[in-house]
C-alpha cells in the first residue's frame, strides 16, 4: 500500500469517525438542557420531595425552566431544602407557587412553578415562599381508607 | 497410597507452578506496559509509523464494526419495541436503543470485535516477526523493537477504538431507527425527541468514549504482549493468539464492571 493510499484510507476513517462522534453530541444526546451559566438560582423548602432527583425538571406551564441542582436536609426547620437553577431569560413574580408534580403515572417527579400576580419578580437567591409537596401515594391511600371506614360507621340504617 | 500421594503432591506442584507463572507474567506485562510507554516517544514524533497502524487496527476493522452495529441496533429494535409495547410505552424505544448502545453495548461489543479482528492480527504479527528473528535482526542494528514495532501498533489500536465504539453506536442507532421507525411505524418525531431527551452528552456520551478509550489500551497493550512475549514457534505464536482473545475479552468484561459501577452510580 503506498503512502497516498494510506493517508487517503487513515482520513477517511478519522473523518467518518468524527462525524459519527458529531452525529451522537448533536442528534442523540443534548448537553443537559439548558446552559448552566446563564441562570439564577432559586431555593424552596418542601415538607416531603418524594422522589424528586438532583437534575430534575423545574417546569413552569409545561415548559422547561430550570434544573433542580442541590438537595439537602435542613434541620433547622426539619424539611427539604431545594435550589434550582432557573433559565436567565424567564422571570417569576415574588408570590410564586412551587409544587412537586409527577410527569405520567409512573414518570419523573418534576417541579412545577405556578407564577402568581405579584409585581415584583424573584431575584437571584430568592426563596419561594408557597410550596406544596410531593403527594404521597400511600398517604392518600390511606386517608381515603379512613375515611371509608368511618363512612360506614357513621351511617347505620 | 504412596502412588496416591505422590501423583497428588504432582498435582500441587502444577498448580502452584501455573499460579507463579501467571503472576510472574502479570508483573511483566505491567513492565512491558510502561516500557512501551516510556519508548513511544520515537514513533509519536514519526506519525507515519502510526498511521499505517490506524489503517492496520482501525480501517481494516471497520467493515466488520459497522455491519454488527448494524445488526446488533436491528436486533434492539426489534426486542425493544415488542417488550416495551406491552406497556404501551413503545415511544421510550429510541431513549432504549440509544442508551444501551452508548453505555454498554457500543463499547463493549465493539472493543470484543476489535480484540478479535485487531488483536489477534497484531499478535499474529509480533510474534511471527519474533519466529522469523526479524526483531533480533533490529536489535543488532541498534534499532529499539519496541520502539519501532511494538509502541505504533500499541498507539494505533488506542486511537483507532474509541472511533469505531462512536462508529458502532451510530450504526446502532441507525439500525434501530431503520426497525423501529421505517418497518414498525414508530413516530419519527418522538423516537428523536425522547432520545435526546433523555441522552446526556457528558453522562452518557462521554462516558461510553471514555469506556472505548479504556478498552483500546487494554486490547492494545495485551495484543502486543501476546506478540512480543510469544514462544518463537508456529505453535507458540498460535497459542499466543489465543491468549490475546480470551484475555482481551475476560479484561474487558472486568473492566467494563469496573468502570460502570464508577460511572454510573446514579447521580443523588
Amino acid at each position: 500500500m503506498n503512502r497516498k493510499a494510506l493517508d487517503l484510507w487513515v482520513g477517511f476513517f478519522v473523518a467518518i469517525g468524527i462525524g459519527a462522534l458529531l452525529f451522537l453530541a448533536l442528534k442523540v444526546s443534548s448537553f443537559s438542557g439548558i446552559q448552566m451559566e446563564n441562570t439564577y438560582q432559586l431555593q424552596a423548602r418542601f415538607d416531603n420531595i418524594g422522589g424528586l432527583k438532583l437534575k430534575s425538571a423545574v417546569r413552569s406551564a409545561g415548559v422547561l425552566v430550570g434544573r433542580v441542582t442541590d438537595i439537602r436536609y435542613d434541620s433547622e426547620k426539619y424539611v427539604a431544602l431545594v435550589e434550582m437553577h432557573i433559565d436567565n431569560r424567564y422571570l417569576f413574580p415574588k408570590d410564586t407557587f412551587a409544587a412537586i408534580y409527577t410527569s405520567g403515572l409512573l414518570g419523573d417527579q418534576y417541579i412545577g412553578l405556578e407564577p402568581g400576580g405579584d409585581e415584583e419578580d424573584l431575584a437571584d437567591g430568592a426563596t419561594v415562599l408557597k410550596t406544596q409537596s410531593a403527594v404521597a401515594l400511600e398517604k392518600l391511600i390511606s386517608q381515603f381508607m379512613f375515611n371509608k371506614a368511618s363512612e360506614g360507621q357513621t351511617a347505620p340504617p | 497410597m504412596t502412588r496416591f500421594l505422590h501423583s497428588f503432591m504432582d498435582f500441587l506442584r502444577l498448580l502452584g507452578h501455573e499460579t507463579v507463572n501467571r503472576v510472574w507474567r502479570l508483573g511483566y506485562g505491567s513492565r512491558f506496559f510502561f516500557a512501551v510507554l516510556f519508548r513511544s516517544g520515537a514513533s509519536l514524533t514519526r506519525g507515519r509509523l502510526i498511521l499505517r497502524e490506524i489503517w492496520f487496527s482501525g480501517v481494516l476493522s471497520l467493515i466488520i464494526i459497522l455491519i454488527s452495529g448494524l445488526f446488533v441496533g436491528l436486533v434492539l429494535g426489534l426486542q425493544g419495541y415488542e417488550i416495551l409495547q406491552r406497556f404501551g410505552s413503545a415511544g421510550a424505544l429510541g431513549t432504549m436503543v440509544a442508551l444501551s448502545l452508548l453505555r454498554e453495548l457500543g463499547p463493549v461489543v465493539a472493543a470484543l470485535l476489535f480484540a478479535s479482528r485487531a488483536g489477534s492480527a497484531i499478535t499474529a504479527e509480533i510474534g511471527l516477526m519474533k519466529a522469523t528473528e526479524q526483531l533480533k535482526a533490529m536489535d543488532m542494528m541498534a534499532v529499539d523493537p519496541v520502539a519501532r514495532v511494538v509502541a505504533p501498533r500499541f498507539w494505533g489500536g488506542v486511537i483507532s477504538m474509541p472511533f469505531l465504539a462512536a462508529l458502532f453506536s451510530t450504526m446502532g442507532i441507525f439500525g434501530g431507527w431503520l426497525i423501529g421507525v421505517v418497518f414498525i411505524g414508530v413516530d419519527d418525531g418522538i423516537f428523536w425527541s425522547s432520545m435526546q431527551a433523555s441522552v446526556d452528552f457528558r453522562h452518557d456520551v462521554w462516558n461510553g468514549i471514555l469506556k472505548s478509550f479504556v478498552f483500546g489500551v487494554a486490547v492494545s497493550q495485551i495484543a502486543v504482549f501476546e506478540g512480543f512475549d510469544s514462544e518463537p514457534t508456529a505453535e507458540g505464536v498460535s497459542r499466543a493468539i489465543t491468549r490475546t482473545v480470551v484475555t482481551s475479552a475476560l479484561a474487558i468484561l472486568a473492566l467494563d464492571f469496573v468502570l460502570t459501577s464508577f460511572m454510573f452510580r446514579g447521580i443523588s
